[in-house]
């Protein structure tokens, strides 16, 4: 599939490619998140469009819960390598010591430790006054709000009420030391887009988007994959071989996989055309309360 | 509907062939909290099949706590994200929604219709091609759709549609569409709208939103979303002239040296010649390199990087342009401005202002009119407070290239930022360069700052005295200057008081002319230090931006801002001019302390407590600081 000039995903890829320049020109020390998913993956093909012939001029970040899939690690290495790019992994080393885990501390306690509390560690240690994140507007209520340039202030934290207009493309990065700006390339993009943009120029991403049989088993309707020998069987369950894949990914233990038979990009685009819930349905950290989000965010969640 | 549902395998291939060309349209939704503006954009999400099974949930649960409509599912819930918003009912930023149909992607801003959203709306406006402005069918054009529709024009919106919603609640009456419809027609065209159509619905039950209702079989145009799918947006940037604002110098190696941007106004192609414009610099076109291949050509909006033939002096804010056709280049310019902030702006009062890939310092040097948005007439004022419009004349500390927004919205916007919050305090769409700053060149004088000074034998200097009013400032200077006189020095007081009987006898007290005070004398002194002489400077000079600017005028360790930080009580135990009491009873306005606030400086060279302490004591103190810093020498030991 050609993209045309006039095309959406055109637009998109020219409105994100001027927001990735515009922070790497005004702010100091960016750096972009790479949770290693679909989005992440489009976003980093960005960049390397925005400063082609260059390098992205900042380093990738992953933060690691340690509960990620395998496959997840593997495929973030050697897109690290492929493309010579600094590569940052932070770990809340003290939460691994504690043995905060989402089998014993709950979605909601998990993520905060092992995510929330984990990024803002790893933003504050290096001073990065930018970071890059690949959410979209489309993705939640809450999110639909979020300025493309989120200012956060030295504790990392949102104010929804206190936003910067944001006008034409005159994104305002101007910080004090210690207070820091998320940017969000992919605002404007929903998931179809992120997909038919995926098609469209052959990005590489996790093969765990694509059906195959899987080990999984059955938790409160949802299709938990068993990934390594970490994983806990309760009474009752067993682990069965599915035809399945991801819409999302995140940590091994929280993500349900749905069952499908879309083993090629092609295919998932068409599942994607008549899919029936939203990709964040497969998140069990969405459904924890109303305006869970909107929470998150206020504390320093992307 | 839309998105096919009963897409087969072997479709696919051809589906994703058809979305090749699919465009895009961008607009904004204006009304006010009763107008249902929210339930229109759910609807369009809900018949455009975009909500999920699982969101469809969750919005039942949501309508059983928060609806507005009983047992109904209420779609405007689908919309109003914040917490803040669910509990009041009401949109207050704005949302922008996504949903697509085999021939559009859709943008939709979602902006709150109030008057004190004004920025909200112009937000919503400055990335749109189209407004949706709409009006309950039973109450007509309203006040604020005059506003809406006035905003829109002003954000260079050149399409709306007038969604005459709540059909239904005037039983579809075709005689009371005619009459709405006749009444905007002749508002609407005063604004000049490349299209506006007024289309009748409901969108609490879908008439004419997606699909066509037996109800409305008496209209014969097209439904909302038909009208949005069709309508022709072509901008006038698409057809040039050629603009690239430099936004990143492209450096992989020493062999490559690349521009890179957005293309806002088309097309270039290579082997075009291009002019740099702020330094009439020019040069061809060699290569147009994107990550996919170079380009022979490529249009407005394409981000691109682009190599010169020659190597020429070019970085981030300068803007490449056609030779035969370039923009203005001018540190004055005259332009409409839309404050946001709950400070209010001061002319004067100096912003950095960021257009294209440049920040710069500026300030308004003049309101020409304020515009009321209800009624559009023309008021005077002096300043500007929180979502008012204004034409103003602008000065900037540089000269930046820029286009009149008529002519290309990426070129000729900017917006004002604050230097202390970093806020984004004002939006702005220029109109015309001043031709003042192309042909007023400062006058190259022979004899300098530092020859006058060496004359003298001195270091100039400013010694500014800021502090309530009877702090003893100007006893201070008094006995300062003396010191200095005695010493051989050339000195000139600048005393409030006195300046105000000539310079500045025409300002009054208002937060406006103290800007504006401050602002002469800070210009006078700089005239004085440029004479060579050390300047004192008696103003209370209450606020800190206004100290900053004149600080900003003058050589770094030139400026000594002095605190003479007496408190107020003792100010007002004082009051040598009966000034105080007469504030206190109310005969005087806006005075410093009582009334009108007083920032104090936070980091001043020079700290000074009067309380116990002589103006002669407290003068000798402030030279011997001046002697460590050796902007006086000191005097030679006579004991040797």
């Amino acid at each position: 599939m050609a993209i045309t000039t006039r095309s959406h995903l055109k637009r998109l890829e020219n409105e994100s490619i001027q927001i990735i320049r515009e922070v790497a020109a005004e702010c100091k020390k960016p750096v972009m998140l790479y949770s290693i998913g679909k989005d992440s993956a489009v976003m980093l093909h960005l960049a390397l469009k925005a400063f082609y012939p260059s390098k992205p001029p900042f380093p990738l970040l992953h933060v690691d819960t340690t509960w990620k899939f395998q496959e997840m690690i593997r495929f973030r290495d050697a897109i690290a390598q492929r493309y010579g790019l600094e590569l940052l992994v932070h770990t809340n080393q003290e939460g691994v010591r504690q043995g905060i885990n989402p089998f014993d501390h709950g979605s909601s306690n998990y993520t905060h430790i092992m995510k929330t509390e984990a990024l803002k560690a790893a933003l504050s240690e290096h001073g990065f006054d930018a970071a890059f994140g690949g959410a979209r507007r489309d993705e939640e209520k809450s999110r639909a709000k979020e300025r493309v340039f989120s200012f956060r202030t030295s504790t990392h934290a949102w104010d929804p009420k206190n936003q910067r207009p944001e006008l034409w493309t005159l994104y305002n990065a101007r910080v004090q030391p210690g207070e820091s700006i998320r940017a969000f390339p992919l605002s404007n993009w929903t998931e179809l887009d992120i997909w038919q943009y995926i098609l469209a120029e052959e990005i590489d991403i996790v093969p765990l988007y694509l059906a195959a049989k899987r080990p999984v088993v059955n938790r409160n309707g949802m299709l938990i994959m068993v990934d390594d020998e970490r994983f806990r069987l309760q009474p009752g369950e067993q682990i069965e071989e599915k035809m399945v894949r991801f819409r999302t990914l995140g940590c091994y233990p929280l993500t349900g996989a749905i069952e499908s038979t879309a083993a090629t990009l092609p295919e998932v685009v068409r599942e994607m055309l008549i899919a029936r819930t939203s990709e964040r349905h497969g998140r069990l950290i969405d459904h924890d309360e109303a305006a869970s989000m909107e929470k998150k965010k206020r504390e320093g969640y992307f | 509907m839309n998105i096919a549902p009963d897409l087969k395998p072997e479709d696919i291939a051809e589906y994703i062939a058809s979305q090749e060309d699919k465009g895009l349209l961008r607009f904004l939704t204006c009304g006010s909290v009763d107008d249902g503006k929210s339930t229109l954009i759910g609807r369009l999400l809900y018949d455009t099949k975009l909500i999920f099974e699982d969101q469809l949930m969750a919005l039942e649960k949501d309508s059983k706590r928060h609806g507005t409509v009983g047992e109904e599912i209420d779609l405007a819930l689908l919309v109003d994200g914040l917490e803040a918003e669910r509990e009041q009912g009401i949109t207050i930023d704005v949302a922008y929604r996504f949903f697509a149909t085999d021939k559009r992607k859709f943008i939709v801003a979602d902006t709150p219709g109030h008057e004190q959203y004004t920025r909200n709306m112009a937000t919503g406006a400055s990335t749109a091609d189209l407004a949706v402005l709409l009006v309950d069918a039973r109450k007509g054009i309203l006040t604020q759709t005059k506003r809406h529709a006035f905003i829109a024009s002003l954000l260079g919106v050149r399409h709306v549609v007038l969604a005459i919603n709540k059909i239904d609640l005037v039983d579809y009456s075709q005689a009371r569409f005619e009459e709405i419809r006749a009444a905007f027609d002749q508002f609407a065209e005063s604004f000049d709208f490349d299209s506006a159509v007024a289309i009748p619905l409901s969108a609490r039950f879908g008439d004419n939103v997606t699909q066509r209702s037996p109800q409305l079989a008496w209209y014969e145009g097209p439904t909302l979303l038909e009208h949005l799918e069709s309508v022709d947006t072509a901008t006038a940037e698409a057809s040039g002239p050629f603009r690239l604002p430099v936004q990143w110098v492209n450096r992989p190696n020493l062999n490559f040296r690349g521009y890179s941007g957005t293309i806002t106004g088309g097309p270039v192609r290579v082997g075009d010649e291009v002019v740099v414009a702020a330094s009439g610099k020019t040069s061809v076109v060699d290569r147009l390199v994107t990550m996919d291949g170079d380009l022979p050509e490529a249009p407005a909006g394409q981000a691109v990087t682009l190599t010169l033939r020659d190597e020429i002096d070019i970085s981030r804010g300068d803007v490449l342009a056609p030779v035969a056709n370039r923009p203005d280049v001018s540190d004055q310019f005259a332009s409409h401005l839309i404050w946001m902030a709950e400070q209010p702006m001061y002319p004067g009062r100096p912003y950095l202002l960021k257009i294209a890939g440049r920040t710069v310092a500026a300030q308004v040097t003049e309101i020409k009119h304020k515009i009321d948005v209800n009624t559009f007439t023309h008021l005077a004022g002096k300043q500007l407070e929180l979502n008012e419009i204004a034409f103003c004349n602008l000065a900037l500390s540089h000269p930046v290239a820029f286009d009149p927004y008529e002519a290309n919205k990426d070129t000729g916007s900017f917006i004002f930022i604050d230097r202390m919050s970093n806020e984004t305090v004002a939006a702005g769409m220029i109109w015309f360069g001043l031709r003042r700053a192309t042909n007023v060149h400062r006058q190259a004088l022979d004899i300098n700052k530092a020859e006058r000074a060496a004359l003298k034998n001195q270091r100039p200097a400013v010694l500014w005295f800021t502090g309530l009013s009877g702090s003893g400032k100007s006893t201070i200077a008094n006995a300062l200057e003396q010191k200095l006189h005695e010493r051989g020095k050339h000195t000139y007081v600048l005393d409030g008081d006195n300046v105000r009987h000539g310079l500045n006898k025409d300002l009054g007290f208002t937060e406006a002319d103290r800007v504006e005070n401050i602002r002469r004398v800070a210009e006078t002194a700089k005239l004085f230090v440029d004479a060579g002489l050390i300047t004192l400077v008696s103003f209370i000079s209450p606020f800190r931006s206004e100290r900053r600017l004149a600080r900003s005028l003058m050589e770094e360790g030139e400026f000594y801002e002095i605190h003479v930080d007496t408190p107020l009580e003792d100010c007002a135990k004082r009051d040598p001019k009966g000034l105080y009491a007469k504030a206190r009873a109310g005969e005087i306005k806006n005075f410093t302390g009582i009334d009108s606030p007083y920032e104090a400086p936070q980091t001043p060279e020079i700290r000074v407590n009067t309380v116990g302490h002589t103006p002669e004591a407290i003068a000798d103190d402030i030279i011997n600081r001046l002697e460590a810093d050796g902007v006086l020498e000191r005097p030679l030991d006579w004991h040797i």
